[in-house]
C-alpha cells in the first residue's frame, strides 16, 4: 500500500478536475459527492498507508513517482516520503478535510457557486497532501504554494464583496512575503549542501557551520511566519475569516496554518543545532499567543474570537517547537485540528441559524434552539480552555511542562495565554448559548437547528475534542505518550523530561485552577451581571479601546509600510515613469516622425525630379570609381 | 580606325548623343520627347557597341546590339500604350502631372 501513497493526493486532484470541468452541468448533489467520495478514498487510503508504515521495519520510505528536475549538479525527483510524520498529517489532513466536506454540503447548499466551492476545496486538500507528502522541500514548496492559492481563492469566494477580495489580496501579499524567506531558506540549502532531499541534507546538517544553520533556521521560520500567522505577519489570518466557515475551520484552523508547524517539526534538526534560531522561534511564539489572546478578549464577531485563538494557539505550538517539544507540538496541531475545527463549525451553524448573523451581542439564547451546536461547541470549548480530561489539557499540559523545563517566564506566558483563552472562549460561548436572545424578531423565528448533513460532522469532531487527549497521555502518569512514541524515528535529538513528578503534578495543578478561576470570572461577568462588550464604542477606556482595535497593528503597517511605498510608488510613477520612460518611448516614435518629414520631401513625386537624381547618382558614381 | 575614321569620333559622337539625350530626358514635360530622348541615348550606346566590335573585330558586340534593339522595340510598345491611357485618363501627356498615386 505504501508504494501507492500517489493516490493520496490524486483522489483529490481528480475531484478537483472532475467539479473543475463539468461542475456546472453537474448537479449539487453530484458535484459534492464527488468532492466527498474522492477526500474520503484519500483517507482510506491514508488510513491503510498509516497501518502499513505502523508495522513495517523501514521507518521512512521514498516513492518516487516520476524524475522531476535534472541538470547537472540538480536533481530533483517527484518523490514522497512517507514516514510517521507525514502519515500523521495525512491523518489530519484527509480525516477532518472529509468531515469539513461533508458539513460544507449542508453549509453551501443555498450558495450559487456550489461546485465551485468544492472545485476550489479539492484543489487545497491535493495541494496540503502534496506538502506533507513531499521528500524535498521543492515538492513542499509546491504544495505551500498551492494551498496559499487556494486560500487566496476561498477568503475571497464571495467576490463580489469588495472587502472579500481585499481581504484575500492582504492574505495573499502578507505570505508572500513569508514564502520570500522560505525561498531563499531552500536556496541556502541547496548551496550549503547540494541537495535539498531532506535525508540527503540532514545527514549532512552536522558538518556546516552553526552560522549557516542558524540562517537556513531563520529563513525557514520567516516562512512559517507567514503561513502559521506568526508576528508579524499575522494580520491576514483574522481577515481571512471573510471566507465561507468551512474554509475558515479546514484552511485557517485546522490544516493550512499549522503547514508552518509541520515545517519546522520536518526540518528540526536545523533548529536543534542552533540554540539561537530556537529562542527566536519560542519569543516569537510566546508573543504571538500572548498578544493574539488579548485582542481575542474584546472582539465581538463570534469568527474573529476564533481567529484570534487560532494565532494564540498558533503562538503557542511555535513556543513548543522554540523550546525542542517537537512531538508536544505536532500532539497539539492534532488537539487543535479536532476542537477548532469543530468550534469554528460549529460557529458556522449559528450563524446559518442567524442568517448571517456573526456578532455575539446579537445572539444570546441559543441553547435551546440549536441544542447539538450547543452541546458539541461546549464541549469543544472545554477542550480549548485545557480543562481535563479533554484533549486540549493533555496537548496544552505537555507544551507547558516542557516550556517550564527550558524557562520558567516562558512558561508563565503560557499560562497567562491559556488563561485568557479560557475567559474570552467562555465569554463567547455565555454570551452566545446563554441568556436571552437578542436579535431581531425576524431571526428568533428563524432559528433552527442545521440539518444532519452539519451536525454529525460536529459530533464526530466533539468525540474527537473529547477523547483526543489519549493520544498523548502524560507520562509521568505512567502512560506511553503514544505521539512521542510514534514520531521517536523523525525527531533527531529529544530532551528527556528531567523533572520531578511533584513539579509536574504542580504545574499541571496550576494551570487547570487558574483556568477554572478564570471561568469563574467569566461567568460571574457575563452570566450574573449580564455585560455586554463593547455597547458603545466611545464608553471604552482607553486600553479596551486599543485592544477593541486590535492595537492598531493594520494602521500601523498601513501607516509605516504601504503609505511610503505607495508615495514611492506615486514618486516614481510621476518622475520617472512619465518623464524618462514615456519620454524615451515617445521620443523614439517622435525622432522617427520628424526624420520622416524630412526624408518625405525628396518623395515629390515628379519624375523629372527621380530622374535627375537618378543621373546625378550614376554620375557621382561613376566619378568616384574612375578617379580612383 | 575604322574606315580611316579614328575610334575617338565614335565615342565622342556617341557620347554627345548620349548626353543630348539624357538632358532632353531631364528637361523635358512632354512624355513623347522623353520616350525619344531614351531612344536616343540607347541608341547612343548601340553606336559605340558596333563601333568597338569593328575595332576589335569581334561579332559579339553587335550581337548584344540586336538584342537591345529587340527589347527596346518591345519597350516602346508597352511604353507607348501606357502612354495611351494616360492620356485617356488624364487628357495630357504632361509628366508633371502624373505627381499623384491618387486620382
Amino acid at each position: 500500500m505504501i508504494k501507492l501513497v500517489g493516490l493520496i493526493p490524486l483522489f483529490p486532484l481528480i475531484g478537483f478536475l472532475i467539479n473543475g470541468f463539468f461542475g456546472k452541468k453537474l448537479s449539487k448533489s453530484i458535484s459534492g459527492a464527488i468532492a466527498c467520495i474522492s477526500v474520503l478514498a484519500s483517507f482510506i487510503v491514508s488510513v491503510l498507508v498509516f497501518m502499513e508504515l505502523h508495522h513495517a521495519a523501514d521507518k521512512s520510505q521514498v516513492v518516487e513517482i516520476f524524475s522531476w528536475i535534472n541538470s547537472d549538479s540538480l536533481k530533483i525527483p517527484f518523490s514522497f516520503l512517507v514516514d510517521p510524520l507525514s502519515t500523521w498529517f495525512l491523518l489530519i489532513i484527509t480525516g477532518i478535510g472529509f468531515l469539513i466536506h461533508i458539513y460544507s454540503m449542508g453549509y453551501m447548499h443555498e450558495d450559487e457557486g456550489f461546485s465551485r466551492f468544492f472545485t476550489y476545496l479539492n484543489l487545497f486538500v491535493f495541494f496540503m497532501l502534496l506538502l506533507v507528502l513531499g521528500n524535498n522541500y521543492l515538492v513542499m514548496f509546491v504544495g505551500w504554494e498551492g494551498v496559499g492559492l487556494c486560500s487566496y481563492l476561498l477568503i475571497g469566494f464571495w467576490f463580489k464583496n469588495n472587502s472579500y477580495n481585499k481581504a484575500a489580496n492582504k492574505a495573499f501579499v502578507m505570505n508572500r512575503i513569508g514564502d520570500l524567506g522560505f525561498l531563499l531558506g531552500i536556496f541556502l540549502i541547496f548551496t550549503t549542501f547540494g541537495s535539498i532531499t531532506f535525508n540527503e541534507v540532514f545527514g549532512k546538517v552536522s558538518a556546516a557551520s552553526t552560522g549557516t544553520v542558524t540562517a537556513i533556521a531563520l529563513l525557514l521560520f520567516i516562512g512559517a511566519m507567514g503561513k502559521s500567522a506568526q508576528i508579524p505577519l499575522y494580520t491576514w489570518l483574522p481577515d481571512a475569516m471573510a471566507g465561507p466557515t468551512p474554509v475558515s475551520a479546514l484552511i485557517h484552523a485546522a490544516t493550512m496554518v499549522t503547514a508552518g508547524i509541520y515545517m519546522v517539526v520536518r526540518s528540526n534538526i536545523f533548529y536543534s543545532m542552533s540554540a539561537t534560531a530556537s529562542e527566536f522561534v519560542a519569543i516569537i511564539g510566546a508573543i504571538t499567543a500572548l498578544f493574539a489572546a488579548t485582542i481575542g478578549l474584546l472582539q465581538t464577531d463570534i469568527k474573529k474570537v476564533l481567529a484570534y485563538s487560532t494565532v494564540s494557539q498558533l503562538g503557542l505550538m511555535f513556543l513548543a517547537l522554540g523550546v525542542g517539544a517537537y512531538s508536544s507540538a505536532v500532539f497539539h496541531v492534532t488537539t487543535h485540528a479536532f476542537f477548532k475545527a469543530l468550534l469554528f463549525l460549529g460557529a458556522g451553524s449559528v450563524i446559518h441559524a442567524m442568517g448571517g448573523e456573526q456578532d455575539i451581542r446579537k445572539m444570546g439564547g441559543l441553547k435551546k434552539a440549536l441544542p447539538v451546536t450547543f452541546m458539541t461547541m461546549f464541549l469543544g470549548t472545554i477542550a480549548i480552555s485545557g480543562l481535563p480530561p479533554f484533549s486540549g489539557f493533555f496537548s496544552k499540559d505537555e507544551i507547558l511542562a516542557h516550556v517550564y523545563e527550558h524557562s520558567p517566564a516562558l512558561w508563565f506566558v503560557g499560562v497567562l495565554t491559556s488563561m485568557l483563552t479560557a475567559f474570552y472562549m467562555f465569554r463567547m460561548m455565555f454570551l452566545t448559548f446563554w441568556g436571552s436572545f437578542r436579535g431581531t424578531h425576524e431571526q428568533k423565528h428563524h432559528l433552527h437547528e442545521s440539518p444532519k448533513s452539519i451536525t454529525i460532522p460536529l459530533i464526530v469532531l466533539a468525540v474527537l475534542s473529547v477523547g483526543g487527549g489519549v493520544l498523548g497521555l502524560p507520562e509521568f502518569w505512567g502512560f506511553n505518550n503514544y505521539i512521542g512514541e510514534h514520531l521517536d524515528s523523525v525527531i533527531i535529538r529529544k530532551n528527556p523530561s528531567i523533572m520531578p513528578h511533584d513539579t509536574e503534578w504542580m504545574l499541571m495543578g496550576l494551570t487547570v485552577i487558574s483556568a477554572v478561576a478564570v471561568i469563574y470570572f467569566a461567568y460571574q461577568m457575563f452570566m450574573k451581571n449580564g455585560v455586554l462588550p463593547v455597547e458603545n464604542e466611545k464608553q471604552l477606556k482607553s486600553w479596551q479601546k486599543l485592544v477593541y482595535n486590535k492595537y492598531y497593528v493594520d494602521e500601523f503597517y498601513d501607516a509605516i509600510i504601504r503609505k511610503p511605498v505607495d508615495g514611492i510608488s506615486k514618486a516614481f510613477h510621476k518622475f520617472f515613469d512619465i518623464q524618462v520612460i514615456d519620454g524615451i518611448v515617445n521620443g523614439v516614435g517622435s525622432t522617427v516622425n520628424w526624420i520622416s518629414g524630412l526624408v518625405r520631401k525628396v518623395q515629390t513625386g515628379h519624375i523629372g525630379f527621380y530622374i535627375m537624381a537618378m543621373v546625378l547618382g550614376v554620375i557621382v558614381i561613376l566619378f568616384t570609381t574612375l578617379m580612383k | 580606325m575604322i574606315n580611316g575614321i579614328p575610334i575617338n569620333y565614335y565615342i565622342l559622337l556617341s557620347a554627345i548623343l548620349f548626353i543630348i539625350g539624357a538632358v532632353g530626358v531631364m528637361a523635358r514635360r512632354n512624355a513623347i520627347i522623353i520616350f525619344m530622348c531614351i531612344e536616343l541615348m540607347l541608341n547612343a550606346v548601340n553606336l559605340l557597341l558596333v563601333a568597338f566590335s569593328t575595332l576589335h573585330n569581334d561579332a559579339n558586340g553587335q550581337v548584344f546590339v540586336f538584342f537591345v534593339m529587340a527589347v527596346a522595340a518591345a519597350e516602346v510598345a508597352v511604353g507607348l500604350a501606357i502612354l495611351s491611357m494616360v492620356y485617356r485618363n488624364i487628357k495630357s501627356i504632361d509628366i508633371d502631372l502624373l505627381s499623384k498615386l491618387k486620382n
